[in-house]
């Protein structure tokens, strides 16, 4: 498998270390009104999709950059690759 | 039949002779010869004895696909089983062996299975290996199963090398047949990087092996032309002895060049070479294989496939029998017959399963229409009876029951090849990515077609690749069509018609599965073992599929194939090992005071990857025991000196360092004071205790954290997905540097003297000035940069002094040499373990990942007034349980009595079972100090239990012993010691 990294170029999955689905990077404010029930979804609801799928992968043996890797879970094409970094500059408050 | 005369082979040195042994046996074959085609050439037609029956068995195929002629080769220092006498090149010297039987091959005692086969019928395994209970271990698994079988294993090291290598293309094609040769050819005049890989030892395909003209030229010459032509090319890499066993994912394939296995010796070379190709495009133009016809007793040694024996006459010269006949249900066997008889061997008949057929051959007798219901000839086929009573003598009996695309690679990724109702063959459908089929594998059959299909997809592919294309002409060539009708299985007969024979399957066996429900074909093929093993049914499995689409009365493509997975053929473990075997596999991490700690007689562990000093015996220490006990109350009376280097270090910068650490540690860090160390807690963010660890301040925007061992890597990691995924706005950097430092820890009462000595004089590190928790930059013996933290594991006055690496070793050597005025000792892991455990302090045994900080008494230590990794799930009211799990303390009431760590514990006068499981012990150890045994572990509510009485229970050993829970803290449980 080959990941196309957005600085780096293609380089083989097995330099790469899978974490999960790419909306862990989305933890819920922990103020907030219903924070126990939003942590509870955040750490223990995973959708399972047939098709497109948006995880992270580290780039342990690289750069440590945590990418999101858009991937058909049925083919395996990977269909986009970007740095978390540029994903979610600006949606923080 | 010693003497065999060689015909004209297209790839042979007749003149240049090769001596080798099989069984023993000295025999000669020429340069370019098998094993197969020289053992046929002298006669010898029996290679083996099959997997079940025991029954003799021939060569049936001259290639890879190769299920019956299996044999035990000596390759260079070992003897390796299973290897196809059709794939081992000759030379001289060459020792073979037959396998599978007790006695000799020509009088295999264990041939009387044959005589049981009702019995050993399909689903024997699972219905006789059932009851009684005590057969299981007696009979079945000893007798029965190592009754039936392939080639064992010598069970030695393989003393071979093996290595991996990595290339990469634009265009790899895999095969190098006619097809092969042709998409080379123009791929690399249009100049693409291509690689061409070849299984075989020579190019060709099967322009070697059979007698169709290219450009008026002979087949094989045209080969070797355009091997050569292809060599000219600077943009092309040609890999003979290289088959491609797999097609994974986004264009990579793995590929094993056989270096050294067709030499006597490797001269300490790697044999073999495991290439993971990364391809853009590739053609796949493997070819197609004829395929077995299932009738009675069709297994018999003399029963080969058609076009094999075209191979052998062909390519090697050998004609496999004095009296031939073939079946066929094509036009290929045709084929065959009529390039024997133009060879001037004898074609006894020929028995073509279709009426219409216009092929005839002068002289040669013809039976339309027909089809052999049996043979004769135990050893070696005898005779054939055809379904209309006629005994025709052979001794050679060529099948040709179709042929099937090498379509293998196009399915590695799920593909479903399609039925296709004329040709009666798969061919590929959904192609993975980037690869193109062409040739026989995409079944064409006629050599015109083959070359224009290869050209015509190479074209596709340049264009593609954003070349210009120059145009390549097809070659002329020569050829017939298949023209087959279907015939699979000869019905009416009383005999065994096998289906495939690596297997010993038998048509029977097909219908036994129907009959007992085991449709599908994926069942099927579980049932009754077709297809499986080394061949993986090449010869075989479209066979079987046919019989049972009769049985079910539907069609090929209906009934549909099992899943094509990797390998295409099989692959050693050593060569997917490669060099990573033994220590090479997981390289050991070593300490700088690895070597002198070496020189003092060490005992080493293993802890993770590293390697560290567990005691340090004394020449009159006999016991391990003595050892730790001495190293622990030699460090509590003076000084001791331990390794702690392999504690994870990560070096944090930044102007929100401080806010960065607030927020993945549990506890408050921020307001730490600079020059200052504070433990720390890490959770997971469901509030499960992850890590644990110290952290200090060396400036404003600087610290130095420290994690377990274990987890150095993980909590890296963790904390880059933190500072890169969750909290971009914090400006904090980061790196490991667990080897840049080397780490003492120096603990007892006198580790302020010793560090005294080396530490330069400008530092003042008296309690006053350095107090405990304090952490500072300092340098050491005159000038060398150090890190220095009062921090204790041990519960001692101790402090860790880290140097770079690349000091340790000298570091370890000045401090002893220092220390021998307090008699310092230098101390390992148990005793580290061991001191830790009287202090209380938790370590990897308690944070097992069920552990929250409440359960180790540190659930006020969670910070509430921010946002920190975990503080938020760890409210949840089972977190806050009175009744839930805490650290607490363990003693044997009966002092003299060990406990046992993994213990569950249990109230008194209650039953042990799961219900009533109150905690475990997690930690034990001899404690010298308090001269007895003690532990650490969890139990209900423990914190308000202290006194009580409650029991552990090691069920593995059956041991019950009444503890009694005490506090964690077994020794200065005020701490005025580390304080001192």
């Amino acid at each position: 498998m080959i990941i196309n990294h957005p600085y780096l170029g293609p380089r083989d999955a097995s330099e790469f270390v899978y974490k999960g689905d790419a909306n862990l990077i989305n933890r819920p404010n922990w103020d907030s009104k219903n924070s126990h029930q939003q942590f509870h979804d955040y750490l223990y609801l995973r959708d399972n999709p047939e098709g497109e799928h948006k995880e992270l992968w580290y780039h342990e043996q690289g750069d440590r950059s945590w990418l999101i890797v858009t991937r058909n879970t049925i083919t395996h094409e990977v269909l986009d690759v970007k740095l978390v970094r540029d994903v979610s500059v600006g949606k923080r408050k | 039949m010693n003497k065999v005369m060689r015909l004209h082979g297209s790839k042979i040195n007749r003149k240049k002779h090769i001596k080798f042994k099989f069984n023993d046996k000295e025999m000669t074959g020429v340069d370019g010869d098998t094993l197969a085609s020289a053992m046929l050439a002298n006669g010898q037609m029996l290679f083996a004895r099959s997997f079940k029956y025991h029954r003799p068995r021939g060569v049936l195929t001259a290639g890879s696909e190769e299920p019956n002629a299996l044999v035990n080769f000596f390759n260079d220092h070992s003897w390796e089983p299973n290897t196809k006498a059709t794939t081992i090149e000759l030379y001289d010297g060459l020792l073979a062996k037959s396998q599978n039987h007790k006695g000799s091959l020509e009088f295999d005692f264990m041939a009387i299975n044959d005589y049981f086969h009702k019995f050993l019928s399909a689903g024997f395994y699972y219905k006789t290996f059932m009851w009684p209970k005590s057969f299981w271990e007696k009979i079945y698994e000893p007798v029965i199963r190592s009754a039936a079988g392939l080639g064992t294993l010598e069970k030695k090291d393989d003393p071979s090398i093996y290595d991996k290598g990595f290339l990469h293309c634009d265009l790899l094609v895999i095969g190098a047949g006619p097809a092969g040769i042709m998409a080379t050819l123009t791929a690399a005049k249009n100049g693409l990087k291509v690689i061409l890989c070849e299984e075989d030892f020579v190019l060709g395909g099967r322009l070697n092996a059979d007698t169709e003209f290219i450009n008026e030229q002979a087949g094989s010459a045209w080969a070797d032309d355009k091997l050569d032509e292809i060599k000219q090319f600077a943009n092309v890499k040609v890999m003979i002895r290289t088959s491609v066993y797999g097609s994974f994912d986004h264009g990579i394939f793995g590929a094993v060049e056989r270096k050294t296995d067709h030499i006597r010796s490797s001269g300490g070379k790697p044999r073999q070479i495991l290439w993971r190709i990364y391809t853009k495009r590739s053609i796949l133009t493997a070819g197609a294989l004829e395929r077995f016809i299932s009738f009675g007793n069709n297994d018999r040694p003399g029963i080969m496939l058609s076009s094999a024996i075209r191979t052998y006459l062909n390519r090697w010269g050998v004609c496999p029998g004095k009296r031939i006949a073939l079946f066929t249900n094509n036009n290929d066997g045709w084929r065959t017959a009529r390039e024997l008889r133009d060879s001037g061997c004898n074609v006894v008949a020929v028995i073509d399963s279709r009426m219409e057929s216009s092929n005839q051959l002068d002289g040669v007798p013809t039976f339309k229409g027909e089809t052999i219901i049996d043979t004769r000839g135990r050893k070696r086929i005898k005779s054939i009876e055809l379904k209309d009573g006629t005994t025709i003598e052979t001794d050679c009996l060529g099948v040709s029951g179709g042929w099937n695309p090498n379509i293998h690679l196009s399915c590695h990724q799920r593909g479903k090849p399609v039925w296709d109702d004329k040709k009666l063959c798969f061919l590929p459908d959904k192609i993975p990515f980037g690869m193109k089929v062409a040739g026989s594998a995409n079944g064409k059959f006629l050599l015109s077609d083959v070359m224009r299909d290869s050209i015509q997809k190479t074209e596709q592919i340049v264009k593609e690749l954003g070349y210009k294309y120059k145009k390549i002409s097809v070659p002329k060539c020569t050829g017939e069509d298949l023209i087959i009708e279907e015939c699979w299985e000869v019905s009416g007969t009383k005999s065994r018609s096998w289906v495939d024979l690596q297997n010993d399957v038998t048509s029977k066996d097909i219908y036994q599965s129907y009959l007992e429900g085991f449709h599908s074909v994926e069942h099927l093929k579980r049932y009754t073992t077709l297809g499986m093993a080394t061949d993986q049914g090449k010869s075989s499995n479209v066979l079987g599929l046919a019989i049972m689409a009769k049985i079910q009365k539907t069609t090929v493509g209906d009934v549909g194939t099992t899943i094509f997975r990797p390998p295409y053929t099989p692959v050693a473990i050593g060569t997917l090992a490669g060099r990573a075997r033994g220590k090479e596999f997981r390289p050991y991490r070593l300490t700088p005071s690895h070597n002198w700690a070496t020189e003092m007689g060490a005992v080493f562990v293993e802890t993770g990857n590293w390697l560290r000093a567990q005691w340090f015996p004394k020449p009159n220490e006999k016991h391990w025991r003595q050892s730790v006990d001495r190293e622990v109350l030699e460090t509590r009376k003076s000084v001791g000196i331990c390794d702690v280097t392999t504690l994870g270090k990560i070096d944090i910068k930044g102007r929100d360092a401080g806010e960065f650490l607030n927020r993945v540690y549990a506890n408050n860090f921020g307001k730490l004071e600079v020059g200052k160390t504070r433990y720390g807690l890490m959770l997971r963010d469901d509030g499960v205790a992850y890590d644990d660890g110290t952290t200090a301040r060396l400036s404003d925007n600087h610290f130095m954290m420290t994690t377990t061992t274990a987890n150095a890597v993980g909590v890296f990691r963790h904390l880059e997905f933190c500072r890169q995924c969750l909290w971009q706005e914090l400006d904090v950097h980061m790196i490991s540097s667990t080897d840049g430092w080397a780490q003492y820890a120096i603990a007892g009462p006198n580790s302020r003297k010793l560090l005294q000595k080396i530490v330069d004089d400008n530092y003042n590190i008296e309690n006053e000035n350095f107090p405990f928790m304090a952490c500072g930059e300092i340098t050491i013996c005159g000038g060398t940069a150090a890190r220095l933290f009062r921090i204790s594991f041990s519960g001692e006055l101790a402090y860790e002094l880290a140097v770079p690496s690349r000091y340790g070793d000298s570091l370890i050597r000045i401090l002893m040499e220092a220390g021998k005025e307090f008699n310092a000792v230098p101390y390992g892991t148990e005793a580290l373990g061991v001191m830790r455990i009287e202090k209380g302090h938790a370590a990897g045994n308690e944070l097992n990942g069920q552990i929250t900080a409440q359960n180790l008494g540190m659930g006020k230590l969670i910070s509430k007034k921010n946002d920190c990794i975990g503080n938020l799930m760890s409210e949840r009211e089972e977190f806050e349980a009175p009744e839930s799990l805490r650290l607490v303390g363990f003693i044997p009431v009966e002092k003299s009595k060990s406990l046992t760590a993994g213990s569950h514990l249990f109230s008194r006068s209650i039953e042990h079972k799961m219900e009533n499981d109150e905690g475990w012990l997690s930690s034990v150890a001899y404690s010298p100090n308090l001269e007895h045994s003690i532990g650490l572990g969890f139990i209900k509510n423990g914190h308000n239990r202290i006194g009580e009485t409650v029991v552990a229970v090691n069920l593995i050993n059956n041991q019950l012993l009444d503890v009694e829970i005490v506090s964690p803290h077994f020794l200065d449980p005020e701490g005025e010691r580390l304080r001192a």
